[in-house]
């Protein structure tokens, strides 16, 4: 089972000649990752080194292979259009690699794609370790199991991940939505699916400072997985008011986006809230026992 | 800054109050000369509170004019938001308006719906934190769908629901509109008018103007970035941008009373730089900075972030920490090595976390060299702290 992504689903490379786009088009090809083709306007009809085919359009593509999935490597300029004609194309879930999206494309974006699931900007993508990766994550660090994983951070998803796989803990499908402040899947879409995926047996939520993701997760937390236990953790506890770090959402405003508000808040929801990364395992540990 | 944000304003047809910008006492002297009448000079700061710190005056004639000029300009604003104090470079002279009432509007982004969200008080020229606080009632707010866009409907029905008095009426929903397309045609993160006058002879008029744009979106309106290269909003910025890092990748953290915030941070991904401040904090001590390398750390950006980490003076010892994943240890180790091991560099005690591929390998080169390496990003931290207060 595993969430959005399995074995089967067959994935285009939004930008699949460009630097990044082939480079990590060899990786997942590697990871087992059914990449069907790919999509530069231009090189339509030649095929990449590994045989896939390369086609012009989004359309082309989808109607040539079935496409279901694609992943996007395009400057941030492009990065609406290339949704837009992902969407237009009958893509049914789009991986966003590109940082720098302008916010309010992205309002648009968001408010004009009903039907597709959008998953970042500002993303390292989505991995169901042992059947796919649709993203740019290091994939040896991943191990198949039973943990589900969402996270707005990418090196930090791969440090609890690392501890999570020395500690014995595989994941079913592990979801980096995105540091920008307007996303396309937030931590309360994949926990919905999560829900209801009998291979997902427990969750780890790895959340960092500013919005009130964090606390909408809680809440929905709270209401609607009484049965599958939930650790957190929130980046940036240290952080000083008004700073901007690194990710572009990731900012405390007036009373909003505060560690404490979001610490309680998954307190309050019986989760409980690890202060560093290594205490992760063991507090999974200490929730699949009770 | 304001005259910039009344710039916008004029674009999308917002009135704004008659006037000019001036940075010498002699154009203000001039101005005032052509236009006899009651005047405003409004000193042009980036902080809050400058009314209050003595950086408004007004003028009846030319000579007061050029008189209150000399003062303002070159004088360092002090306000309880800003006590280092901020240096007036230049004014806007604009016409004293007579006041019949102020009301507040604004449109920011709503991360939770995804959507702009407009917010309407009739209580206007205060700060709107504080009306949202004693009087929550006095508050409407309307979320815009971005698919369809705004229609002059959601003015009005602002208006009446905030209570704006009679005279704000007819003018409000297309004002409304003018600010709504500035919000979203420039990439506003937040546009404000506080106070939006209705003046005694009825006119509807910015009296004031607030626009925070997103940075990601300023390439669309090169002559507007061009504002932010000529007066960089923050220091910390300015620097990152001169080594190659992106806008928001450094910065400085501040003291915690007496404790010192001396341990220099550096770190690849956003995530794992909060990570690691919070993690220098659990081990006693208090990063000094901020600072994700993004990925792969090159041995050109490692050398330059380390120097820009170290020209913070309170910089006692330096935590790097470096999940592997993708690029090798072993390569990053060496970057490291190239970056750091020359004279021209102020030496910090320097632990490195390496971890991914080929970390071993990359421990073995760092040690090598003289560098502490670190297996977990925990006892890296606490390496660092304990060195940066004297242990070997």
């Amino acid at each position: 089972m595993a969430i959005f992504l399995d074995k089967n689903s067959k994935v285009i490379v939004q930008g699949i000649t460009g630097r990044e786009g082939a480079f990590h088009t060899t990786r997942m090809l590697a990871y087992g990752t059914n990449i069907v083709g790919g999509v530069t306007p231009g090189k339509g009809g030649t095929k990449i080194e590994s045989g896939q085919p390369v086609f012009d359009t989004v359309k082309d593509a989808v109607e040539a292979t079935g496409a279901t999935h694609s992943i996007i490597f395009v400057p941030p300029f492009a990065g609406a259009d290339a949704l837009w004609e992902a969407h237009d194309a009958g893509i049914q879930l789009a991986v966003c690699i590109t940082e720098g999206i302008p916010a309010h494309d992205m309002l648009r974006v968001v408010a004009t794609t009903a039907g597709m699931r959008i998953i970042g900007g500002n993303c390292p993508g989505l991995i169901s370790p042992g059947k796919s990766l649709v993203g740019i994550m290091p994939s040896q660090i991943f191990k198949e199991g039973n943990v589900g994983m969402i996270s707005r951070s990418g090196t930090l998803t791969y440090e609890i991940v690392d501890g999570l796989t020395r500690a014995g803990y595989g994941q079913s499908t592990c979801v980096g939505i995105g540091g920008d402040p307007i996303i396309g899947t937030t931590f309360v879409d994949c926990l919905r699916a999560f829900a209801s995926d009998p291979e997902t047996t427990a969750l780890v939520v790895a959340g960092e400072i500013g919005g009130s993701d964090e606390e909408d997760a809680a809440a929905f937390i709270k209401e609607h997985i009484p049965d599958k236990p939930v650790v957190a953790f929130i980046g940036g506890r240290s952080a000083p008011k008004g700073k901007r770090l690194g990710h572009a959402g990731a900012i405390i405003s007036g009373n909003t986006g505060t560690p404490e508000s979001k610490v309680k808040a998954f307190n309050e929801a019986g989760v409980p809230v690890a202060d560093r990364p290594s205490q992760i395992p063991e507090l999974l540990a200490k929730a699949l026992k009770r | 800054m304001e005259y910039q944000g009344k710039d916008l304003f004029r674009r999308v047809g917002i009135p704004t109050p008659s006037g000019v910008y001036a940075t010498t006492a002699d154009e203000v002297k001039a101005y005032i000369s052509a236009h006899p009448g009651s005047w405003v000079l409004k000193s042009q700061v980036m902080m809050g509170g400058r009314g209050k710190a003595g950086g408004i005056k007004f003028a009846d004639d030319a000579a007061q004019g050029e008189t209150l000029a000399r003062e303002l300009i070159g004088k360092v604003l002090k306000s309880i938001q800003n006590p280092d104090g901020e240096e007036v470079k230049s004014l806007l002279v604009e016409e004293k308006v007579d006041i019949a009432s102020e009301a507040y509007v604004s449109i920011t982004i709503d991360r939770a719906t995804k959507q702009p969200v407009v917010i309407v008080t009739s209580q206007g020229g205060m700060d709107v934190e504080e009306v949202a606080e004693h009087d929550p009632g006095a508050i409407h707010k309307y979320w815009i769908d971005p698919a369809a866009g705004y229609s002059p409907y959601i003015g009005r029905q602002l208006a009446f629901a905030a209570k704006l008095p009679d005279g704000y009426r007819k003018a409000f929903p297309g004002l409304l509109g003018a600010l709504y397309t500035l919000f979203m045609d420039y990439g506003a993160n937040l546009v404000e008018i506080n106070p939006l006058v209705l003046t005694k002879n009825g006119r509807v008029i910015a009296s004031d103007a607030k626009i925070d744009l997103d940075d990601n979106g300023l390439y669309k309106h090169p002559d507007i970035a061009q504002w932010n290269k000529a007066q960089p909003a923050d220091e910390d910025q300015a620097a990152a941008v001169a080594i190659g890092l992106g806008m928001s990748n450094y910065a400085k953290l501040p003291d915690d009373g007496a404790k010192i915030a001396n341990i220099g941070v550096i770190a690849n991904g956003a995530g794992l730089g909060m990570g690691t401040m919070d993690a220098v904090k659990n081990a006693g001590g208090l990063a000094a900075n901020f600072l994700d390398i993004g990925g792969g750390a090159q041995a050109e950006l490692v050398k330059k972030s380390y120097n820009l980490v170290t020209s913070d003076p309170r910089v006692k010892a330096m935590f790097i920490n470096i999940f592997g994943g993708i690029t090798r240890g072993d390569q990053v180790a060496k970057g490291i090595v190239e970056a750091l091991a020359g004279g021209d560099v102020r030496k910090v005690p320097l632990v490195v976390r390496l971890t991914g591929t080929n970390a071993e390998e990359g421990r073995a080169i760092l040690d090598k060299a003289g560098f502490i390496p670190v297996e977990t990003m925990d006892e890296g931290a606490a390496r660092a702290v304990a060195l940066a207060n004297g242990a070997n």
